[in-house]
């Protein structure tokens, strides 16, 4: 055959195709189990790490078994429905109207008592930003705070997946003395807010952090009812 | 035809590039993931390991190919070849050390634009025989690995103190313990790895004077 007609061209461009993809396929099919499984052990640890429990990957599992007691989902009545908590995808959630949604919700025993752990979801620069905060029994105080991000600068608004930025939320309320929701605010140097509601956003990153502030108002408003029911 | 498998020749093509034609050094080529992955020395030894596993086998595959490819579309073949390599790379890295494959994360992906890879394909795997090609690709990776191990060594013992995350400036050292000594941060950011290149670039041309142009 002609090397250099366009019949040989073409057929040679087909096949090549057509293995590449077979190949790829079957990898990807057989190396599935292993991969979702390092997802969930990853969830697992961002779960702990957000009550301030550390773990590695080879006893994730252990701690989350032991120490994590109950996981329900809520609607945004606070009230239960049916659903499993630890593989909703927020993402899917987040699309419906409020009135469909599934709220996650964690129990964590630890030695300070009983921590509520509700997953968040929002936008940030160039991507999803996630997290997932811990509350006291008072449903009020932040007990600890754990926040990744997809693509988020090195250096600026990757910063919110630091222990020092995560640091900064233990102890700060989310709920005013009024009993209204006033979520947290990344603030920037000057900006004037209750020191109890506010932590320090980062230099650099402020779309990050502004999408940080709302992710956390806007998803605490979505379980203020299951709080509120669940404080009194 | 007649050459023994580890001829003069042939060694030559594994010593070449990791001195005399170092893809980094000499050729400039790969820098972006050189400054990039080189903050510690896991990941730098990582990216070494998986360009190696790539390059080597893409030689391979292309100079197996290399009577059949057909001349206009040659060079999207040679990139269908790479890319199917590098997912395979990406695939098996999540699958085995995820931890890592997070940390390179786009990088591994960006093997596929690496021009040592291109360039080797082109250059060599498509005008000579697999196992040359085999040699030519492990020492081009080699030569591209060395620096991006030498960078990362320097970066993380003076940006963090320690080698593979196991500490080595002794705790008490630190200002904070009530030492005299502090980590340079400069040295974890991509700056310093521009730099720290620079530097092996300097000091490989003041002893290979070969390298010195007129």
């Amino acid at each position: 055959m002609n090397r250099n007609g366009n019949t040989y061209t073409f057929l040679y461009a087909a096949i090549m195709v057509i293995l590449v993809a077979a190949v790829l396929a079957s990898v990807s099919l057989a190396l599935k189990p292993r991969q979702t499984r390092n997802f969930e052990i990853e969830k697992k640890q961002n779960i702990l790490a957000s009550v301030n429990i550390e773990s590695t990957v080879a006893n994730a599992e252990e701690l989350y078994a032991k120490n994590i007691v109950n996981e329900y989902v809520v609607n945004v009545k606070g009230e239960l429905v049916k659903g499993d908590a630890f593989n909703t995808d927020l993402k899917k959630e987040r699309a419906k109207a409020p009135k469909d949604m599934i709220l996650p919700v964690f129990e964590c025993k630890t030695k300070n008592g009983l921590k509520y752990i509700l997953p968040l979801r929002g936008t940030g620069l160039w991507g999803p930003i996630w997290g997932f905060v811990s509350l006291n029994e008072d449903m009020n105080t932040i007990y600890g705070a754990n926040f990744d991000h997809e693509g988020e600068t090195p250096g600026l608004g990757a910063e919110i997946a630091t222990p020092a930025f995560q640091a900064q939320f233990s102890g700060k309320k989310i709920f005013d003395e009024a009993g209204k929701l006033v979520s947290i605010f990344v603030a920037k140097v000057g900006q004037v807010a209750p020191e109890e509601h506010k932590v320090d956003g980062i230099s650099g990153g402020t779309i990050t952090s502004k999408g940080l502030q709302k992710m956390l108002l806007d998803d605490f408003s979505s379980y203020k009812e299951f709080l509120i029911k669940k404080k009194s | 035809m007649s050459d023994p498998l580890f001829s003069k020749k042939n060694l030559k093509l594994l010593s070449d590039p990791i001195n005399g034609s170092n893809p980094i050094t000499v050729q400039v080529l790969g820098i972006c993931s050189a400054l990039a992955v080189t903050a510690q020395l896991k990941p730098a030894i990582v990216m070494a390991i998986s360009v190696m596993a790539v390059l080597a086998l893409a030689n391979v595959i292309v100079s197996l190919l290399r009577n059949t490819i057909p001349n206009r579309i040659r060079i999207i073949v040679q990139l269908v070849i790479i890319a199917a390599l590098v997912i395979l790379v990406d695939q098996v890295l999540k699958a085995f050390v995820y931890e890592i494959s997070k940390q390179l994360s786009v990088f591994v992906g960006l093997i596929i634009t690496n021009c040592i890879l291109m360039g080797r394909l082109e250059a060599f795997a498509l005008g000579n025989r697999p196992w040359p090609s085999f040699l030519d690709g492990i020492g081009n990776a080699a030569g591209y690995g060395v620096i991006l191990i030498i960078v990362g060594f320097f970066r993380e013992l003076l940006g963090s103190g320690s080698l593979l995350g196991f500490r080595i400036i002794p705790n008490s050292w630190y200002i904070a313990q009530g030492g005299f000594y502090s980590n340079n941060g400069m040295m974890i950011l991509p700056p310093m790895a521009l730099i720290t290149i620079g530097i092996i670039i300097w000091v490989q041309r003041n002893r290979n004077k070969g390298l010195i142009e007129n």
